[in-house]
């Protein structure tokens, strides 16, 4: 959070959903609404961690007017992340693509939570039933439980 | 002068570390009880030091000495005096201080508590405890001095970063630090316990408090540092899966994680091993989370990056420490006993899933703030993980381990069953399912997904209160004995179905704020209005104010509904002429559990008339988001009261064993 604190200041302003400002709306309710979700995916190439709809900084405001322009003339969401990712590379998308490179990425939780079930399978089969008291137990069981023999 | 005497109690502290490794490795090798109590001694007296230094340089904040290079840089005479004693802990030699005098405090009530252990172990705990005040001193003395002198001394100092001057940020590290420190006796009691080759029900019983109070105390710290973000950053967000967010929440997973697993080797004698590896993870994710908030590897600009010699220092302590323990357990881990059997429907078997899902979630987060590193150095490729990415992975985890929750605590112990707990849960289920539905029918926009978040967080809150009805027989046996019940149950079951329940709280405020969400903004000028939700939002005035170290415009924002007043704001724009820096103070209307959060932006010119960004958002029920973790801390808190969990009760009780 500190570092989110600094990056406002280092752009001299603290940002405030900048997407919203009015002064950069398109006309249609739609597709402004379309443009901020995939304003939500963009990050902002110069703020480390942040996305183009909170960021209040110059590149930020270019990129959305970017998304705007390319949603008011009709681009589906796909389309302009993929004008962007080829501008800018993979690098200016939030959600990382699922590819061979990232598959450790989306996979890893999971295998960690299979391999997990079966180390539990495992155990609770190799150990199987408890065994049965041997007759010698079962005879010393009941001496002490039997409250006449004590 | 002051300045002089802190460094040297520093240097002191140091000597003292050293001694007390010395010592207490000494006295478990000689079996000398003399040199034990010597070993606990040195770690009171390096406590004791520490407190002096730090007191020192707070000295030295609180007097505005800027002669001290520390407090020159991150302190200014006009601060107000909240501020300058938090001045101490705001920058990076000074949070450093902060740990090593959080891992010292902690070393010295281990030492002091621990009378009720065996005396291998408690000698062993001292050492490894005096090993790891050893590296972080020599640290803070050699490589970030909080002391230093100028040899010029400035009239002003530059001032803290006024985004910082907050109360909820100033108390903020003190929690966060007891948090990720605390983890650290939690670490020594597992080196001691491969050491000695001793993990059984008793060791568990003394790890737990520890982990507790750790756990609570990053609880708190996790939570102010949220709701800072929340009013103070101006978004209107809480949480943003921030490389230094994550830095924080991965230890606190691994202690909420080793809270159940030490359970299973408390009752059950088993998962030793998983129960001391946790127990070394946990202390390994607090050195990296303070490693990637300091070394600045994951992101250019942070207010924490220094310089990178002293990254590599934090690593190589990282590498070294956490190298060693792990080494350790591989070594003795497969000398450990197996422990008791169970069946596949069990409270052991829930207490495992519940660990996979935990640890699952950790290795998330991991993933999710390390691989951007790793996709670099491996392919030269940048790639981004956002919070996107954390919506599909982490979620999905914590949806299946909240499903589970509540069903576990009703499972028996070795053998449980399903049935019987299904019966006892089923009033819980169609409460959860009842209410999804009325959320999805009554509230516009209608939304499946929060409708059953709702329910979900529905069914945490009623699988708490059926765990304690279960237990004091409500209906089933007569009023009289429920209520002998109730008044008879331990601490420790209410701190469980506090922190359960505070789970649900989190999860209802969460789901309502994020899925109904309004947000509105408009330029204004004075007398204007905007509409957010069913509320009407009216600029009345923009003053000009003078503040004690900056200049603010405060913007008198009233809000009604249908025509009725409801309340006013004053949020504000701050100018602070020290740093050249601009802020917002948030305007916040609590409506019950719901929020009206204004914001004022900056003024423009329209058509020759001055106008003022103003942006809204109604955040329905927000204040349950940072409710429900304080409940969880004080469930936390509750249970760490427990009498079982005392040092020195455990002992005398050991013998009889452990009661459900």
């Amino acid at each position: 959070m500190r570092l989110r604190a600094l990056l406002a200041i280092a752009f001299g302003a603290l940002s405030i959903a900048a997407a919203s400002d009015p002064a950069e709306r398109l006309p249609d309710p739609a597709q402004e609404a379309r443009a901020r979700e995939i304003f939500r995916d963009v990050r902002c190439l110069v703020c480390q961690n942040e996305s183009i709809d909170d960021s209040e900084a110059e590149l930020a405001k270019d990129l959305r007017a970017l998304v705007r322009e390319q949603v008011a003339a009709g681009k589906s969401e796909g389309e302009v992340k993929q004008f962007l990712t080829q501008r800018y590379g993979e690098f200016v998308l939030l959600t990382p693509s699922f590819n061979a490179w990232n598959l450790a990425l989306w996979i890893g939780p999971f295998v960690v939570v299979l391999a997990g079930i079966a180390l539990l399978l495992m155990r609770l089969r190799a150990r199987g039933p408890e065994p049965e008291l041997s007759e010698e137990e079962t005879r010393r069981l009941k001496k002490i439980a039997d409250p006449e023999t004590r | 002068m002051i300045a002089e005497a802190g460094s040297f109690a520093l240097i002191l502290a140091l000597a003292l570390s050293v001694a007390q490794v010395g010592l207490s490795a000494t006295a478990r090798w000689k079996r000398s009880a003399v040199l034990a109590g010597a070993g606990e001694g040195a770690a009171l007296a390096a406590f004791l030091s520490v407190a002096v230094a730090f007191a020192a340089l707070m000295h030295a904040f609180v007097t505005s000495d800027f002669s001290v290079a520390n407090v020159a840089a991150n302190s200014h005479s006009e601060k107000p005096l909240l501020y300058r004693v938090a001045g101490t802990w705001g920058s990076h030699e000074g949070s450093m201080l902060l740990w090593c005098l959080a891992l010292t405090g902690f070393g010295a009530a281990a030492a002091g508590l621990g009378r009720g252990l065996p005396r291998g172990l408690r000698a062993v705990t001292v050492a490894t405890q005096g090993l790891l005040g050893v590296v972080f001193l020599a640290y803070t003395v050699f490589a970030s001095n909080p002391l230093a002198r100028l040899t010029q001394v400035p009239i002003e100092g530059r001032s803290l970063n006024p985004l910082l001057q907050d109360p909820a940020l100033a108390v903020h590290p003190p929690f966060l630090y007891a948090g990720y420190v605390g983890m650290s006796v939690v670490f020594s009691f597992a080196v001691a316990a491969l050491v000695e080759g001793r993990v059984d029900a008793a060791w568990a019983r003394w790890v737990r408090p520890w982990t507790l109070a750790a756990w609570s105390f990053l609880t708190v710290g996790i939570m102010l540092g949220s709701f800072w973000a929340y009013y103070e950053l101006g978004w209107g967000g809480w949480w943003f899966w921030d490389p230094v967010e994550n830095a924080s929440f991965m230890p606190w997973l691994i202690a909420a994680a080793l809270l159940h697993s030490a359970v299973v080797t408390e009752k059950r004698g088993a998962l030793p091993g998983w129960t001391v590896f946790l127990a070394l993870a946990g202390f390994t994710f607090s050195m990296l989370g303070a490693f990637l908030v300091r070394s600045g590897v994951l992101t250019s600009v942070h207010a924490f990056a220094v310089d990178p010699t002293r990254g590599v220092l934090l690593l190589m302590i990282l590498g070294v420490t956490a190298g060693l323990g792990f080494a350790l357990f591989a070594w003795r881990a497969p000398s450990l006993p197996q422990g008791g059997v169970f069946a596949p429907v069990s409270r052991e078997s829930a207490l495992v899933l519940n660990n996979i899902l935990l640890t699952a979630a950790t290795a998330t987060v991991l993933l999710g703030t390390l691989f951007p590193l790793i996709r670099e150095a491996a392919t030269g490729e940048a790639i981004s993980v956002g919070p996107p990415y954390f919506n599909l992975t982490f979620t999905p985890l914590m949806t299946a381990l909240m499903i589970l929750l509540p069903v576990g605590p009703l499972l028996a112990w070795k053998r449980g069953d399903a049935m019987g707990s299904g019966r006892r849960l089923w009033w819980a289920f169609a409460a959860a399912v009842a209410i999804g539905w009325v959320v999805f029918a009554a509230i516009a926009p209608r939304h499946g997904l929060g409708a059953a978040g709702v329910a979900m967080g529905a069914w945490l809150i009623a699988g708490a209160l059926a765990e304690i009805i279960e237990r004091v027989r409500l209906f089933r046996a007569p009023g009289r004995e429920s209520w002998r019940r109730l008044w008879g149950l331990p601490r420790g079951a209410w701190g469980m179905t506090l922190a359960h329940l505070g789970l649900g709280v989190f999860v209802l405020g969460a789901v309502f704020e994020v899925t109904w969400k309004v947000e509105a903004a408009e330029a204004l000028p004075v007398g204007g209005s905007l509409d957010v939700g069913a509320y009407h939002v009216t600029l009345e005035r923009i003053d000009g104010v003078e503040g004690p170290n900056y200049e603010a415009e405060r913007g008198l924002v009233s809000v009604t509904k249908d025509g009725q007043p409801v309340c006013t704001a004053q949020p504000e724009r701050r100018l602070y002429p020290a740093g050249g820096q601009t802020t917002s103070e948030v305007g916040l209307c609590y409506r019950g559990m719901s929020h009206i959060y204004l914001v004022l932006g900056e003024r423009r010119d329209a058509a020759g008339q001055p106008v003022w960004l103003v942006r809204a958002y109604w955040n329905p029920w927000a204040t349950l988001i940072f409710v429900g973790p304080l409940i969880m801390a004080l469930g936390g808190l509750v249970s760490l009261s427990d009498r079982r969990l005392r040092l020195g009760v455990a002992r005398k009780e050991a013998p009889k064993g452990a009661g459900a």
